[in-house]
C-alpha cells in the first residue's frame, strides 16, 4: 500500500471529518488534511454510482479565496489577476467562472485553478496543497489593487452525476437554470451558499461552498437521497483520469508549460499573440512561442494494449528495443467505466499524434501502449 | 494439508512437496478491487522473498513475493482472466501460482493460522 506523506505536523481535518469516519471512510493523509480514500463501497462502485446517478466528494481541504477589488470595481481586480495567469479574467461575466493556471517566470505552472466573477469580487478555488504558496503570491502582487481574503470557515462539496440536478433541487436550490460553468451565490437549505456548475469528474454536477458549521447537516441532506453516495479520493482520481482532466502535481507542475500541458484551449485570443492584451503573464515569452511554434512535446492520452495498468513514472519509449525513454507517464490506472487501464503522459511533438505506438517499461517489460485522444469518456457538461 | 501464512499476508497450502500459493482475504481488502494479476512463468525458478506475482487495484501495484524457494509448476490462469476473484475467494478459486518446494526448512520461519489472526488483529 502507498501514499503515506511524510509530513510530521499533524493533519487538519475538514468539516466532515466525523461524518467521514461514521460513514466507514478509509483515512489516509492527503496534502496535509486527513481525508478519505474510499468508502466500504470501493473505488470501483463509487466511481460507476458516480456516473450513473451522483456521487458526494469533500473537497473542502482545497483554498477558497476572495479577490475583492479596492476600487470597488471588478474589473480592477481582474485586471490585476490577470498579470499571474495567462488567461482573459476581464472577460468573465458576472455568474461566470473560468478555468486558469498560475505561471513560473520560465512558463511553468504554478497550480491551477477556478476564477468565479461574483457581480463585486474574485471568488478563486485553488488545490489545497498550493493554496499556501498561492495566497503568498497573491498578497505578494495583488495587495496594491485588491483585498485577498482566505474563506477558512466554509466547507467545499461537489456533488457530481447525473441525477445531481435533480438532488439539489429537491433541496430548494434553484439550479435548474444554470448551465456548465455557470458560478454565484445561491441559497441552498436556506444556507448562503456558492454554487458553480461545474466539477473533476467530467460529469454533470455542482461545486458548493457551504458555512462549516453548516456543512455536516447538508451534507447529510444530500446523502438521505437514495441517489447520492458518499465517493472518496481513489474514485475522484480514476473519474478525472476518464475525462482526461490534470492532476497537479502529476500532470501539470512548474515544469510543464500550459502548452505542453495541452491547455491551449484555456487561453483565449485577447492574451495570446496578436491580441488586445497579448501577453502580460509570468513566462509569457515562452508559452506564447510555444503557442505560435508549436511545443516540443505534449501531455497524451494512452491506452495500454494489454490488461496491465501502467502507474505514474513509467518511462516512455519510442519502440520495443530503443535505449532512451523519451517521456513518462504522468498518470496512469484503471478506467472503471471503460473496464481497461489508462494513462496520461509527455511525449515529443513527433510521438504525439493520435494512433501513434509507443512503449512503457513496467516490471523490465515493454508494453505496447497507443496515443489516444482525450477524454477517455466523454464530457456530459451541460452548456 | 498444512495452511501457513507470511507477515506479507500471503497464504501456503503444502500437499508433499508442492506449495499452492495466494493473498489472504485480509490482503485483498486492504487492496480494494483488484483489477488486473500477473503471475511468474511455468518453470521459473523463484528465491524466497523476490517478487513472483502483481495484484493491482484501481488505485495501486503490489507485489505478491515468494514466501518459499521453488520452481513454478502450474499458475491459476482463471484469475488472470477474472481478477475479481481476488476479492470474492482469496483463500480459494483465487490461488496463484503453485512451486516445487526446494528446501522444506524455508516453511518453520510461517506462520499458522492462530499466529497469523493474531498478526493482522
Amino acid at each position: 500500500m502507498s501514499g503515506h506523506d511524510t509530513a510530521s505536523s499533524p493533519l487538519k481535518q475538514t468539516p466532515l471529518h466525523a461524518l467521514h469516519l461514521a460513514r466507514g471512510g478509509k483515512m489516509v493523509p492527503f496534502a496535509g488534511y486527513d481525508m478519505p480514500v474510499q468508502f466500504p463501497a470501493g473505488v470501483l462502485k463509487e466511481h460507476l454510482h458516480t456516473r450513473a446517478a451522483a456521487g458526494l466528494f469533500d473537497v473542502s481541504h482545497m483554498g477558497q479565496i476572495v479577490l475583492r477589488p479596492k476600487s470597488g470595481q471588478v474589473d480592477d481586480a481582474a485586471r490585476a489577476l490577470e498579470r499571474l495567469v495567462p488567461q482573459d479574467i476581464m472577460a468573465v461575466a458576472q455568474g461566470r467562472q473560468r478555468y486558469a493556471q498560475f505561471t513560473t517566470a520560465s512558463g511553468g505552472i504554478l497550480d491551477d485553478l477556478m476564477v468565479a466573477n461574483f457581480g463585486d469580487h474574485l471568488f478563486l478555488v485553488v488545490n489545497a496543497a498550493c493554496k499556501a504558496e498561492d495566497e503568498a503570491l497573491l498578497r505578494k502582487e495583488l495587495s496594491g489593487d485588491c483585498v485577498i481574503e482566505v474563506l477558512t470557515d466554509r466547507a467545499l462539496l461537489a456533488l457530481q452525476g447525473p441525477k445531481a440536478p435533480e438532488v439539489l433541487s429537491k433541496l430548494g436550490a434553484d439550479v435548474t437554470g444554470m448551465r456548465f460553468m455557470d458560478a454565484g451565490p445561491r441559497k441552498v437549505m436556506g444556507l448562503d451558499c456558492f454554487v458553480s456548475r461545474s466539477g473533476y469528474t467530467g460529469e454533470d454536477g455542482f461545486e458548493i461552498s457551504v458555512p462549516a458549521a453548516d456543512a455536516e447537516a447538508f451534507a447529510n441532506a444530500l446523502l438521505a437521497d437514495p441517489a447520492v453516495a458518499p465517493i472518496g479520493l481513489g474514485a475522484r482520481d480514476s473519474l478525472r483520469l476518464e475525462a482526461g482532466l490534470c492532476l497537479y502535481g502529476h500532470d501539470i507542475d512548474t515544469t510543464t508549460t500550459p502548452v505542453e500541458g495541452d491547455l491551449v484551449w484555456s487561453i483565449q485570443k485577447s492574451r495570446r499573440s496578436g491580441g488586445t492584451r497579448a501577453g502580460g503573464f509570468p513566462g509569457a515569452d515562452t508559452i506564447l512561442a510555444q503557442i505560435d511554434g508549436g511545443p516540443p512535446r505534449k501531455r497524451v492520452g494512452l491506452k495500454p494494449e494489454g490488461r496491465a495498468p501502467v502507474r505514474e513514472g513509467a518511462p516512455l519509449y519510442g519502440d520495443a528495443d530503443a535505449r532512451e525513454p523519451i517521456g513518462r507517464v504522468t498518470s496512469g490506472g484503471f478506467g472503471p467505466s471503460l473496464n481497461a487501464p489508462i494513462a496520461m503522459g509527455y511525449l515529443p511533438t513527433s510521438h504525439a499524434g493520435v494512433g501513434t505506438r509507443v512503449f512503457a517499461e513496467v516490471r523490465d517489460q515493454r508494453l505496447p501502449l497507443l496515443v489516444t485522444a482525450l477524454p477517455f469518456v466523454p464530457h456530459s457538461y451541460q452548456r | 494439508m498444512t495452511t501457513l501464512y507470511t507477515a506479507d499476508h500471503e497464504w501456503l497450502r503444502i500437499d508433499g512437496d508442492v506449495a499452492t500459493i495466494g493473498i489472504t482475504d485480509y490482503a485483498q481488502s486492504q487492496l480494494g478491487d483488484v483489477v488486473f494479476v500477473e503471475l511468474p512463468k511455468l518453470g521459473r525458478q523463484l528465491k524466497k522473498a523476490e517478487a513472483a506475482a502483481v495484484v493491482e487495484s484501481v488505485k495501486a501495484a503490489s507485489d505478491v513475493y515468494a514466501p518459499i524457494s521453488g520452481e513454478v509448476v502450474e499458475v491459476n490462469d482463471a484469475v488472470t482472466g477474472d481478477p475479481t476473484l481476488v476479492n470474492s475467494d482469496a483463500a480459494g478459486k483465487a490461488w496463484l501460482f503453485k512451486v516445487k518446494i526446494t528446501n522444506k526448512d524455508e516453511l518453520s520461519g510461517l506462520m499458522d493460522a492462530d499466529a497469523y489472526e493474531k498478526h493482522t488483529a
